[in-house]
């Protein structure tokens, strides 16, 4: 499949607009859930560090 | 220790394995994503009747697929969780039900995308993206019950009963709405009128339909991993985890 | 265990009979919300008779939904409710009296009021008839899947607009066999497969959905 150009690419025959709409929602949500997933863990240990007794106020 | 079924059950050691295996899952979901994206963009071929807006179906398809796949799965771990009072069983279906619920938004997306220049509208009531769409009630009925309960013993169980009755459902959901779509035959359009697929066109679909299962993988993983401290919060291995982080 | 479904669904027929207003509350519910479509629409007799079926049904629905929150919330808050779950009779008997119970306080009063409905719409004598067929069918189904959303959202405090989201994607199929029904008869062709479908549903509901709601009892009062 040869698009000629990166123009033709990009216009898509015409349907720019639907198939690149598409894939750029597509990419959005694929790459913002699994940061917001490690961002989740990430947060999650630092509340767990939080929680920990403090080495100083030792009992 | 010898290793059985049920080693990888415990919430420290499903820690220590996943935290191996997100990043395989990645590395799997971007090759095989970058070969289906190269298939599917400059090998195939331009389709006859639907020109280039066709290649929306390399994401459309393997959404909807792992759209219906996950809620399978996230019904299945729930019910373990629930039969077994497996409690990481029951974190695993937590965490699959907001990718389910993305890929389900996503099939919706794309599928009203492609609509658009087929058939004229952003929407139509086919039997297929109707049913979609009502998956994705199910999946946010399922969130939302889940979150709206304290208690994560009761939430997990009322999960999983509610996901369990809404997989047995799903068939008798999907029939019912083919036989309410053949019946007002007005739009007679046919979503089902999809290319005729060139070889290599399948290939791609299927490379891509991998790559987004390996992409569920780690980011199900991902989340879970946070759940699991989360909900062990104050155990030993994880104070010690915490405590090696914050140092570092 | 008959005894105990026969004692609940009495006592809670009595506790309708005292509160007649609250009672009558979804039944209002249903005619004002139904009423409202004709204002949004436009008062047209072709678009009303096209519309009336999912209107009807849709309401009826909805008037289900809002009256079976409180299905359990009673009995839980005071305690009455962990007593009958410690009954040695299983929950299930409890399950199916408090569905019937729901379906003769709130569903026969709409399959009663939908002829009225009807004809506000202008529908014929056979799609009317299509209509209270379907609702017979049809208002059972929805007390049962309210009873399992009722008994899953306990005690719950988005419980309300929770249960319905939890549950009308379960009542879709009946939604849509029971207004298939009367499109069909409007349209000239039979609409007995519809019926076959909405008996058929009928029978899988009662026949699984008690045990569910017993379930769901279950987690949601231990």
């Amino acid at each position: 499949m040869t698009w000629g150009s990166a123009e033709n690419f990009f216009a898509m025959g015409g349907y720019g607009l639907y198939v690149w709409g598409s894939y750029a929602v597509t990419a959005l949500l694929m790459v913002g859930e699994p940061l917001l997933a490690a961002h989740r863990r990430r947060r999650a240990l630092r509340e767990a560090a939080e929680a920990l007794p403090n080495e100083d106020n030792a009992s | 220790m010898p290793l059985t079924l049920y080693t990888f059950s415990s919430p420290p050691k499903f820690y220590a394995l996943s935290g191996v295996l997100v990043p395989l899952c990645w590395a799997l979901a971007v090759v095989l994503s970058a070969i289906g994206l190269w298939m599917g963009f400059f090998v195939a071929p331009t389709d006859a009747t639907q020109g280039e807006v066709y290649r929306i179906i390399f994401i459309h398809v393997p959404a909807a697929w792992m759209s219906m796949l996950l809620y399978l799965v996230m019904a299945f771990w729930a019910a373990i969780g629930w039969a077994f009072k497996a409690r990481l069983a029951s974190m695993v279906a937590r965490a699959v039900a907001p990718t389910g619920a993305m890929f389900t938004f996503l099939a919706l997306w794309t599928g009203a995308l492609w609509g658009k220049p087929t058939w004229g509208a952003w929407w139509v009531w086919d039997a297929r993206l109707t049913s979609e769409l009502i998956l994705l009630f199910l999946y946010l009925g399922y969130i939302a019950l889940v979150e709206a309960i304290d208690d994560p013993r009761r939430a997990d169980q009322a999960g999983a009963l509610l996901a369990v009755v809404g997989a047995v459902n799903v068939p008798i959901i999907y029939f019912s709405v083919k036989w309410w779509n053949t019946l007002h035959q007005g739009a007679s359009v046919s979503i089902a009128a999809a290319p005729k697929m060139a070889s290599t066109m399948l290939t791609a679909m299927l490379l891509m339909t991998f790559a987004f299962w390996a992409y569920a993988f780690a980011v199900v993983f991902t989340r879970t991993r946070a759940i699991v401290l989360e909900r062990e919060r104050g155990a030993a291995w994880v104070n010690q985890l915490a405590a090696r982080e914050s140092a570092s | 265990m008959r005894a105990l479904f026969w004692s609940i669904l009495r006592r809670d027929l009595r506790l309708a009979a005292r509160r007649r207003i609250e009672s009558l509350l979804p039944l209002v519910f249903f005619i004002v919300a139904a009423s409202l479509f004709p204002l949004g629409v436009g008062p047209e007799p072709q678009t009303l008779r096209q519309i009336a079926p999912g209107v009807v049904w849709v309401c009826a629905l909805l008037a289900a939904m809002l009256s079976v929150h409180t299905l359990y919330a009673g009995d839980h808050a005071d305690g009455s409710l962990e007593q009958m779950l410690l009954a040695p009779a299983s929950p299930v008997a409890l399950a199916a009296a408090k569905a019937v119970g729901h379906w003769l306080v709130t569903g026969l009063p709409l399959i009663l009021a939908a002829p009225v409905l009807g004809v506000l719409f202008d529908l014929s004598g056979s799609a009317l008839a299509a209509l209270v067929a379907g609702l017979l069918l049809g208002t059972p189904i929805l007390s049962l899947l309210g009873g399992l959303g009722a008994a899953l959202t306990l005690g719950l405090r988005s419980g309300g607009m929770l249960l319905i989201l939890i549950v009308l994607p379960l009542a879709t199929p009946a939604l849509i066999f029971g207004a298939g029904a009367v499109v069909a008869v409007e349209s000239g062709m039979s609409p007995s497969g519809h019926y076959s479908l909405l008996g058929a549903l009928l029978i899988g509901t009662a026949l699984g959905v008690p045990l569910a709601t017993a379930a769901a009892l279950r987690i949601s009062t231990e």
